[in-house]
C-alpha cells in the first residue's frame, strides 16, 4: 500500500491494513466528517452573529460584569483533557481492546464532560442572577445562543457515549460499535476545537471590545 | 514496527498535542487577562494563539495531515474552511460597516 493512502479515513484509524470493514467504515465516516463540516458552519454563523452584536448591550450588563475567568479556565482545562482521554480510549480500542481499560477511559471523558458542564450551568446561574438573561439585550441573546449551542452539543455527547458505554456491554465490541466510537471521538474532539473559538472570541473577545 | 512501539508512538502523538494545547491556552489567558496592552493588540495575540491550537488540534488529536489524506477529504476541510470564512467575515465586515455609517457607534 503506498504512503498517500496509509490513512484512510480522517482521523485515527483502527488498522493500517485494508480488512473485510474497511470499505464500508470509510464511507461512514467520511459521512461523519461531511457532518461536523456542516456544523462547523452553523457554529460559524452563531459566531458571525455574536461578533456583530458584541456592543449591542441595550443599557443592559455589559460582558466584562458578567464573566467569572477562573470558572473559564477550569473548564477549558477540564474540556482539553478529556479530549485527552477519548484519544487514550481510541488507543486502546485500537492496540489492546480486550482490556478493561477502554471503559475506564470512556468513563473518565465522561466525568470530565459532565464537569464541564457543571462549571457551565454555574457560570449561567450567577451570569442570570446579576441581570443577564437572554431577554435583557441583543448581546445577551447572542452569547446565550453561542455558549448554550456548544453546551448542548457536550450534554449530547455524554448521553451519546453513555449509550455506547452500554453497547459495548452488551454487544462487545463488534464493528457497529467500534465505528460509532471513533465517530464520537471525531465529535468530542471538534466539541474541544469549538471552544478554542468561544473563549478566544466570545470571553476574551468580550472583555476586550464588549 | 511491532504493535508496543506503534502504540508509544501514537500515545507521544497524543501527548504532544495536550502539552502544546495546554501551553497556547495559557498563553491565551495571560495575554487577555495578565498584560496591559491594547486591546486591539491583546485580540492579536488571543487571535494567532488561537489559530495555532486548531492546528495543533486538528493534526494531533483528529490526525488531520495534507500528505498522507486522501485528497478529498482534505478538500472537504479545506472547502468548509472556505465556506465559514466566507460567511463569518463577510458578516462582520457587512453588519460593521452598516453599524459605522448608521452611526450606532
Amino acid at each position: 500500500m503506498s504512503m498517500r493512502h496509509r490513512y484512510r479515513h480522517p482521523g485515527l484509524n483502527l488498522t493500517d491494513t485494508p480488512d473485510e470493514h474497511l470499505a464500508k467504515n470509510e464511507t461512514t465516516i467520511f459521512g461523519f466528517w461531511v457532518f461536523l463540516m456542516s456544523d462547523l458552519i452553523f457554529f460559524g454563523l452563531m459566531f458571525a452573529i455574536y461578533i456583530t452584536s458584541i456592543g449591542a448591550t441595550a443599557g443592559g450588563p455589559r460582558p466584562h460584569e458578567l464573566f467569572d475567568f477562573t470558572s473559564l479556565a477550569i473548564q477549558t482545562v477540564l474540556l482539553l483533557t478529556s479530549s485527552l482521554t477519548v484519544g487514550f480510549a481510541s488507543l486502546v480500542l485500537k492496540f489492546d481492546a480486550k482490556s478493561g481499560n477502554l471503559i475506564v477511559w470512556l468513563l473518565v471523558t465522561l466525568l470530565l464532560g459532565l464537569g464541564f458542564l457543571f462549571f457551565e450551568i454555574r457560570d449561567f446561574i450567577e451570569i442570570a442572577a446579576k441581570g443577564g438573561v437572554p431577554s435583557r439585550s441583543g448581546y445577551l441573546s447572542a452569547f446565550y445562543g453561542l455558549v448554550l449551542l456548544h453546551g448542548l452539543h457536550v450534554a449530547m455527547g455524554c448521553l451519546w457515549l453513555v449509550v455506547i458505554m452500554i453497547q459495548i456491554q452488551v454487544f462487545g465490541l463488534i464493528n457497529v460499535v467500534t465505528t460509532r466510537l471513533i465517530r464520537f471521538a471525531l465529535f468530542w474532539h471538534f466539541l474541544d476545537l469549538i471552544w478554542i473559538g468561544i473563549f478566544s472570541v466570545v470571553f476574551f473577545g468580550g472583555l476586550h471590545f464588549g | 514496527m511491532d504493535n508496543k512501539t506503534k502504540y508509544q508512538r501514537d500515545l507521544r502523538f497524543y501527548l504532544t498535542g495536550f502539552i502544546l494545547s495546554l501551553a497556547l491556552t495559557g498563553m491565551a489567558f495571560w495575554a487577555a487577562l495578565g498584560t496591559t496592552l491594547s486591546s486591539g493588540k491583546i485580540m492579536a495575540v488571543v487571535g494567532v494563539l488561537g489559530i495555532v491550537q486548531l492546528v495543533v488540534q486538528l493534526r494531533y488529536f483528529l490526525h488531520i495531515n495534507a500528505r498522507k489524506q486522501k485528497r478529498e477529504d482534505f478538500d472537504l476541510i479545506l472547502f468548509s474552511t472556505l465556506v465559514l470564512l466566507i460567511i463569518v467575515l463577510g458578516t462582520v465586515w457587512i453588519m460593521g460597516n452598516l453599524s459605522i455609517r448608521m452611526h450606532t457607534v
